[in-house]
């Protein structure tokens, strides 16, 4: 005889799981068992769950209980309660985890291919979105170029000044203080001048916009993938790479050599300020000496890589964002696979562009 | 209508909710019954989810009084358990945990609130996925995964996990078939019945308001203009709640077929 009392609700899950673990032992054995819920003063899911599971308990061990005493109202419950958990899932068969690794090198390896893949095709709509623009320029969405060339570009200027004004600073006064000792101090001004012009300036510019505006650009489109309003567009018979890739392409495009020159001309600043209060040399010499150090083809290999490089963080941001699934965790990935592809891209394309103007000697 | 605060499990007096200039809930008062099923009806943007979202606490009242099962709101700061278990709320849209499974949203208040087994945990949960009727193999979909119908269905459950007294429903049938519907209107009422619950539901849906509930309060301009059971509210001179049940779509409510 068992006789369950008081409140067997949720409040008191812990203490009533308890219990149940103790009785359980005793269920096995004994023979006839009756469960009388005459004192049972309030019941729920989880207290009826707790006591159906001792009487299969006791049916399993061959001796099945009778229940007595159920108050009415809960006789519907406890009858709901006899029919749920009757079924296990079939468990799945225990993978051989050499096999397991094995499969993950493969997948990822795939994967690999379908990344290179999904941008050439990214690239590839954009170029037939681009030319069907140049044939009717009418379609070009001016309004949301507009708008995106504000945002990622005229709102990114006071921290990408910020950024590379600081950069170049830092780079004049290392400059300053190693080579003192060799008294070259003034040649300060040609490592701030070559370096910020062709390679920091665009760089450090390029991967803040892809922090900053790859990131905003996946998550926007990614959202608008969540909430159908892409497939939306596609029925209404409009392109999505039209419509929202290529304003959006075309603004970074726009917008990256101006921040890169923005940032270059920062840092110079940063660096002569330096070179002046640090270093002692005044600006008119700064001045003189940059004119000396740097020609213009420093300044345009720095420049003619910036539109590549917003090409690619732009299409990498795109397509990421048009690869989020339904749920909130996947915008989250997709936004960071954005980010870090980007920026990585950004660099190897910086490497490449470096061989490419050694060997036609720029 | 009288009797003792027992029989309530909420009481709204006098309750004023706003946005800004505009007043959305005017002094409005309202009774839920220990065990009953209310359905409000009100216009689209009438603040029938701002009432419910007040009630449970989610949007601040300008003035007023709400009590929910005896607790007044507004000094009831800490959330336990208690509080925790007095109410389920399905929201509109589902509003399921898109990173876990089926299965896991259901487990989540429990393994937030109570201190179980892994074992038994589980197996609370499937029990409150099949008994909204659906199977093992759904609780380990993720809600990207699911249909309309069966993302409801789950957020029903997972509502119900603390075996709450009240359950808040806010449009349980939009965005379902007919059949579904009618099945979610089946499966509210027999929850009603075995789990002796308390059922709150905002809906347009007619049909449900008149096979599932057992009275239907409407709300217009603020307040509730009329509430009742559904032939009491078809009688209503209220120029509203006139037009809302004796118009085009309606006709299947009157008693005798025009």
């Amino acid at each position: 005889m068992l006789s369950p009392s008081g409140s067997w609700t949720a409040i008191h899950a812990a203490t009533l799981e308890s219990l149940v673990d103790i009785a359980s032992p005793t269920v096995r054995q004994r023979p006839n068992l009756k469960i009388d819920m005459a004192d049972v003063r309030e019941l729920d899911t989880l207290g009826a769950w707790l006591l159906e599971k001792i009487s299969r308990e006791a049916s399993e061990s061959g001796h099945p209980a009778t229940v007595v005493g159920v108050a009415g109202r809960y006789e519907g419950l406890i009858e709901d309660v006899r029919q749920v958990n009757r079924r296990k899932l079939a468990s799945r068969p225990i993978q051989n985890p050499v096999l397991a690794r094995l499969e993950t090198v493969g997948r990822s390896t795939f994967g690999a291919a379908e990344d290179v893949s999904v941008f050439l095709q990214m690239l590839g709509a954009l170029g037939s979105a681009g030319l069907g623009v140049l044939r009717r320029p009418r379609s070009l969405r001016l309004k949301s170029l507009v708008y995106h060339l504000y945002q990622v570009g005229w709102r990114a200027i006071p921290i990408i000044a910020l950024v590379t004004f600081l950069i170049g600073a830092i780079i004049a006064q290392q400059g300053i203080f190693h080579f003192r000792k060799f008294g070259a101090e003034s040649y300060v001004v040609d490592l701030v001048g070559i370096l910020v012009l062709r390679e920091i300036g665009v760089l450090i510019v390029a991967i803040m916009i892809a922090g900053r505006s790859g990131s905003a650009y996946t998550a926007e489109l990614g959202s608008m993938k969540m909430r159908e309003e892409i497939d939306a567009l596609s029925t209404m018979g409009l392109d999505p790479v039209e419509v929202l890739i290529l304003p959006r392409i075309v603004a970074l495009v726009c917008a990256l050599p101006i921040l890169a020159f923005i940032g270059s001309m920062a840092a110079l600043y940063g660096g002569g300020l330096v070179a002046w209060f640090y270093g002692g040399m005044s600006p008119a010499i700064f001045i003189a000496r940059l004119h000396e150090a740097v020609s213009i083809t420093h300044f345009e290999v720095g420049m003619i890589k910036a539109p590549f490089m917003a090409l690619v963080i732009g299409i990498v941001a795109s397509s990421e964002g048009l690869r989020v699934k339904g749920s909130a965790e996947s915008l989250g990935k997709q936004t960071t696979i954005s980010v870090v592809k980007s920026i990585f891209l950004v660099i190897v394309l910086d490497g490449a562009f470096a061989v490419f103007f050694a060997s036609i000697g720029m | 209508m009288e009797g003792s605060s027992e029989q309530f499990a909420i009481r709204v007096r006098d309750l004023v909710v706003g946005f800004r200039q505009q007043t959305v809930i005017d002094h409005l008062s309202l009774d839920v019954r220990k065990g009953e099923i209310l359905g409000l009806v009100g216009a689209s943007g009438g603040g029938k989810s701002v009432l419910m979202r007040t009630i449970i606490g989610l949007i601040p009242k300008r003035s007023g009084h709400i009590e929910v099962m005896d607790t007044d709101i507004d000094n009831n700061h800490d959330r336990d358990i208690r509080t925790a278990a007095m109410w389920g709320i399905l929201f509109q849209q589902g509003a399921l945990f898109s990173s876990l499974t089926a299965l896991q949203n259901v487990q989540f208040p429990l393994r937030e609130n109570l201190v179980l087994s892994e074992a038994l945990m589980n197996e609370i949960a499937t029990a409150k996925l099949e008994m909204v009727g659906l199977t093992l193999e759904d609780g380990d979909k993720f809600p990207s995964e699911l249909s309309g119908g069966m993302t409801k269905r789950v957020a029903l459950a997972r509502a119900l996990a603390l075996d709450p007294a009240i359950v808040f429903l806010d449009e349980p049938t939009s965005g379902l078939d007919p059949i579904a519907a009618g099945d979610f209107d089946d499966l509210i009422k027999t929850l009603h019945e075995t789990l002796g619950l308390t059922v709150f539901m905002v809906t347009h849906d007619l049909a449900s308001l008149n096979t599932v509930c057992d009275r239907v309060a409407a709300l217009a301009d603020g307040k509730i203009v009329a509430i009742g059971s559904m032939s009491e509210l078809l009688h209503s001179d209220h120029p509203w709640v006139k037009a809302y049940f004796h118009g085009k779509r309606s006709l299947m409510l009157q008693p005798e077929a025009s």
